[in-house]
Order: C-alpha cells, then structure tokens, then sequence
C-alpha cells in the first residue's frame, strides 16, 4: 500500500520540478533568515537567485556536523523560538551536541515520512505498531511514534528496554510491525525464543521498520526468520530529521529517498564532486521543507550509491542502496579501508557464531592488530575443541579473503558481548 | 554410557574458579575434573554426582555448560590396562575423541572416560570382558 501516492507516485519529471520550485524558494529562505548561509553563501560568490536548477546546487557550499556545531544551540534556527515545538539534538559523545529544532509542520513532515513505510509494511489503522527505539532526544522513538500516529496505526511506546516486557506485549497485544534498532530486534528475538516462544508462528507480528545503525543483509534474514517479519531498513539522521528521510519499500531491494522533501547527491568523499548513479560515495542531503532547521548540502558522512532503475513497488523516488558505513566508521586497518558492516557481511555466513561481536584494535609495535571477539551459538557442540578451532580457523580466513587483513578470531563465552537495547558498541579501538 | 559435564570457559583469570564455586555452592561434589586448554579458551569435562542438577544450575548462573555422553570403563589397576584397552579400540576401528582416567575409591580399579561416537563401542567393550559403569554407579540420576 501506498500513503501518499500523490507525491510517492510523482512521474520523475513532476518531481524534479516540484525539487526545484522548492529548492528556489528554500535558498531565498535560508539566505534571509539564517546568518551563516547568508555568510556562506556570500563567501561563495553565489546569490539565492543564482539557483534556478537542481544542478545548480552544486555551486552551494556543503554545510557540515561542525558548523552545526559551531552554531550551539540555536544559531542556525531559521523561525522564531515562538514557532519552535520541539528541540531533538545528537548524544554528543564525539563533541558538542548537534541541536534541531521542529515546528509544527515539521513534525508533521516527520510523522508522514516515516508512516509512508508504515503502509508499505502493509499496516494502518488497527494495526500495532510497537515502537521499542529510545524516547527522548535521541530522534528514533518519537520519529517512529509520529509515523504510527500519522497513518492513524495503535502505537505502543515502549521506548527500548525492558525486552522480557516487550516480548510479552508483542506476543499477547498482538504486534503487527516493530520499529527499532536492529540490533535490539535481534534481542528480542532472541529472548522470546529463550522464554519458550517461537515468534515466527506464535506471533502475529509480519513487518520491522528497523534502522538507526547498520544492519547487513545476514543479520537482516536472521531478525527475519527468527520472527517471521519483512523487515524494512530505515534511514534517517538527526540533523537533517530523524528515521523516516528514506526506508525499504516492500520489495527490500534500496530504500526510497523521501525526494519530496529532500534532494540526495552522492559525491566523491575526497574530492566531493559528484559521482554517476550506481557510484559509492557520501551521501549529501538537501532539505526542502523544513522550516526551523533547513540544511543545504549537508555532508552525511553515510556512504552509500543510487539505485539506478526503477522499482516494482510503483514509488517514483529514487533508492539509495544500504548504508555501507560512515566516513566515520570507516577503519583503517594496516592500511585498508574497513567498514564494520563487511566484517558483519562475513560473519553471517557461519551459522555457527551469534551476531553480536566486538572488535578490539591494538598496537602491536608499528602495525595494527585486529580481535574480533564471537560467540558460538547456543547449540554449538562445544565438547569438542577441534569443532571450536575449525570455527576460528575458517572465519579468520574468511576474514582474511574478504578484508585482506588478519584478523584475530577469539571464541569467548556467551553472552560475555553485551548485547544492546540502543545502538550497538562494536569497535573497541586502544590504538 | 554415562553423562559428563562440560563447561566452556574463556582464559580469563578467575573464571575457573567462579565455576567450580558455582557447583560447590549448588552441593554438587565432583569425581574428576580435566581441563583442555587452548590460548583463548578451555573446555572443562566433569565426572559429579548430580549432573543434570550441576548443568542446570550452571547455565542459570551464565555459563555454557552442557550434558555430553560418555563410556566410563574398569581398568584394572596395572601396568598395561590402558594400553589393552586401547590396542582393542584400535583394532575394532574405534577412534577416541578424547579420554581421561580417575580412580574413586583407593586400591579399586582405574575407571577410564572416553568419548568415543562410534554407537558400537559399549558392545564392543562388554563382549571383551570390560565392565562399564552405568549411570548409578557414578551419579544420582535426576
């Protein structure tokens, strides 16, 4: 099912106009009403009127996580306190929070993008959606919670945590599509079946509208069969809104950029020029309707591609493919780019071993050492050691296939990797 | 075949001892107790009086523990007893995971633990004249 079809639907070349009839209106709105655009803008030589196309945002400046730091807390909000109704902002753990500010139709944005995939998880009124992302600051219960209230669905806040609870009420409520982290489903999955259930036949639960952090295509059948759901990968980030900026249709096959409220680019992550569809790079974001806290060519720091082609489903706006990591959590391993999610991508071929994992970085004198830390699975026969170092073996060479780096496989006891109830913490870097 | 408890546990200082305080404060008194040890981990085989009990209550408190069956076999007391016995497993085709010996009570015979899979083997040993212990012999049954 589609909410929205009106914008969902759009021919391309609709769309494009409606991206730049707003994209004009939004440069002349940011010029005027936030000084450092005014300031960026002036010191690239470029005036609002000077855009009159989507390529010619490419003469823009990108904005970036530092300025918006930079404008702590209110600086970079474009309407008066009075229209503002209500303020999300980042942890902070990695520096000064970033704040974002929301008006009225700005949560109303939110509520409709992320109930877009609400109804293409094939739920609405009547059904239960059981929100287990965190309330608060951080945007995903809230973000999740807008959505359900938006196509009119039974929302159930539970917030993350208590997981014994939330199998409970998923089982005796009835849940029809969960929204969380991916990992914390793995955990719920896993502890319903711990209490005795098997949720893939004992529940009534058919979809996951998951994301927050990565999630690989393994684990992502692993949630799936484990519960018996679709699960639908969800993007979003808390500068530029919240989960619900692009998510999975029911054809899991990219997730649909909500593109009538933002443009994407991809670009070049060193060079930032633009790169062809079906290209890697970072993905750049441009907000066009949001009235306190609009961004132009915000730099994500997400790699990710488009999907060139269109999709089954009957949605116009483009896909873009799974994030592959960020800038950020890229790793340099004795030289060699790694994303956590290629180590994940490998793990998940060994049945034998749990998700979770943890990798610990060291120094070994001047080169880099790698410890991956697993678990073997429940019924893994563990009486027998040989079974244990084949385990070790064959992942440390898949490792070393698939990475190019060695990487020390460690076999530790269950449930000594904690598992998480929000995003999960998998590199441990003492380097 | 008889049950042993086997218990997986990281090289990590103390982590024996929580285990083996684990069982102690669950009542449960150990015949024997080998340890095979890798870089990163052991594994830990069991030979008590309450097993499943022992298994239970392990797992309760976070340990991987798991009941495995086993051959426990009277060996006499001398030069040579292993050695027969082992010369007979080979020559049946029997391949021995592992083993391990144990006497319990003083001037009886060895009793030997081996993990053998091959099904055949209890028939194997008895139709040589070995004595195999059966669960009563070694452990309450619960």
């Amino acid at each position: 099912m589609i909410f929205q079809p009106e914008f969902e639907t759009l021919p391309p070349e609709e769309l494009r106009s409606l991206q730049t009839e707003r994209l004009k209106k939004l440069v002349h709105y940011v010029y005027e009403r936030v000084p450092f655009y005014r300031e960026s803008f002036d010191a690239a030589g470029v005036k609002p009127d000077d855009i009159q196309t989507i390529e010619d945002l490419q003469k823009l400046p990108f904005t970036t996580k530092q300025d918006m730091r930079d404008a702590y807390p209110f600086k970079m909000f474009a309407v008066p306190m009075e229209d503002v109704r209500r303020i999300h902002c980042s942890s902070g753990t990695t520096g000064t929070a970033t704040v974002v500010g929301y008006t009225e139709r700005d949560l109303q944005v939110w509520g409709e993008c992320f109930g877009r995939f609400i109804t293409s998880a094939d739920c609405g009124k009547g059904s239960i959606v059981q929100v287990a992302y965190g309330y608060g600051l951080f945007t995903g219960g809230l973000g999740a919670h807008a959505g359900a209230e938006a196509v009119g669905a039974i929302c159930l806040p539970m917030s993350s945590g208590n997981t014994k609870r939330q199998v409970q009420l998923m089982h005796d409520f009835g849940t029809d599509v969960l929204a969380c982290t991916p990992s914390y489903a793995l955990l719920i999955a896993d502890t319903a079946i711990e209490m005795g259930y098997n949720p893939a036949k004992d529940f009534k639960i058919k979809a996951g509208i998951l994301g927050a952090e990565p999630c690989s295509e393994g684990m992502r059948r692993d949630i799936e069969r484990k519960l018996g759901i679709q699960v639908h990968d969800i993007y979003g980030l808390s500068e530029i809104m919240g989960p619900g900026v692009a998510c999975e249709c029911e054809c899991q096959n990219g997730l649909h950029v909500c593109e009538d409220h933002f443009i994407m680019e991809i670009v070049n992550p060193e060079t930032f020029e633009p790169v062809p569809d079906g290209e890697w790079g970072e993905l750049v974001i441009t907000t066009l309707s949001k009235e306190c806290s609009p961004l132009v060519r915000y730099r994500t720091r997400d790699i990710t591609r488009i999907i060139p082609g269109e999709c089954k489903c009957g949605r116009t706006f483009r896909r873009i493919d799974r994030i592959a990591g960020r800038t950020d959590d890229m790793m340099i391993l004795r030289g060699v780019n790694v994303f956590p999610s290629q180590i994940e991508e490998v793990m998940m071929s060994f049945p034998e071993i749990a998700a979770q994992y943890q990798l610990i970085l060291t120094r070994r004198g001047p080169l880099d050492h790698v410890e991956l830390q697993v678990e073997p699975v429940p019924d893994f026969p563990f009486d027998e050691i040989r079974r244990l170092e084949q385990l070790k073996r064959d992942l440390g060479a898949a490792l070393k296939s698939n990475l190019q780096i060695k990487v020390d496989v460690k076999i530790v006891e269950p449930k000594t990797i904690a598992r998480s109830e929000g995003k999960a913490k998998r590199i441990i870097d003492l380097r | 075949m008889i049950s042993q408890l086997t218990i997986f546990l990281q090289n990590k200082e103390g982590r024996l001892a929580s285990a083996c305080r684990a069982l102690g404060d669950a009542g449960v008194n150990m015949r024997s107790l080998c340890i095979a040890d890798t870089r990163d981990f052991g594994v830990v085989r069991i030979i008590c009086d309450t097993p499943r009990k022992a298994c239970d209550h392990l797992v309760e408190e976070g340990f991987r523990a798991t009941l495995v069956p086993v051959i426990a076999v009277k060996v006499g007391d001398r030069p040579g007893g292993l050695a027969s016995l082992l010369e007979l497993l080979d020559e049946k085709g029997m391949n021995v995971e592992y083993g391990y010996c144990f006497s319990y009570q003083e001037g009886e015979d060895a009793i030997d633990v081996l993990k053998i899979s091959d099904e055949a083997v209890e028939l194997v040993l008895k139709d040589a004249g070995y004595q195999l212990l059966d669960p009563a012999d070694l452990y309450v049954e619960d």
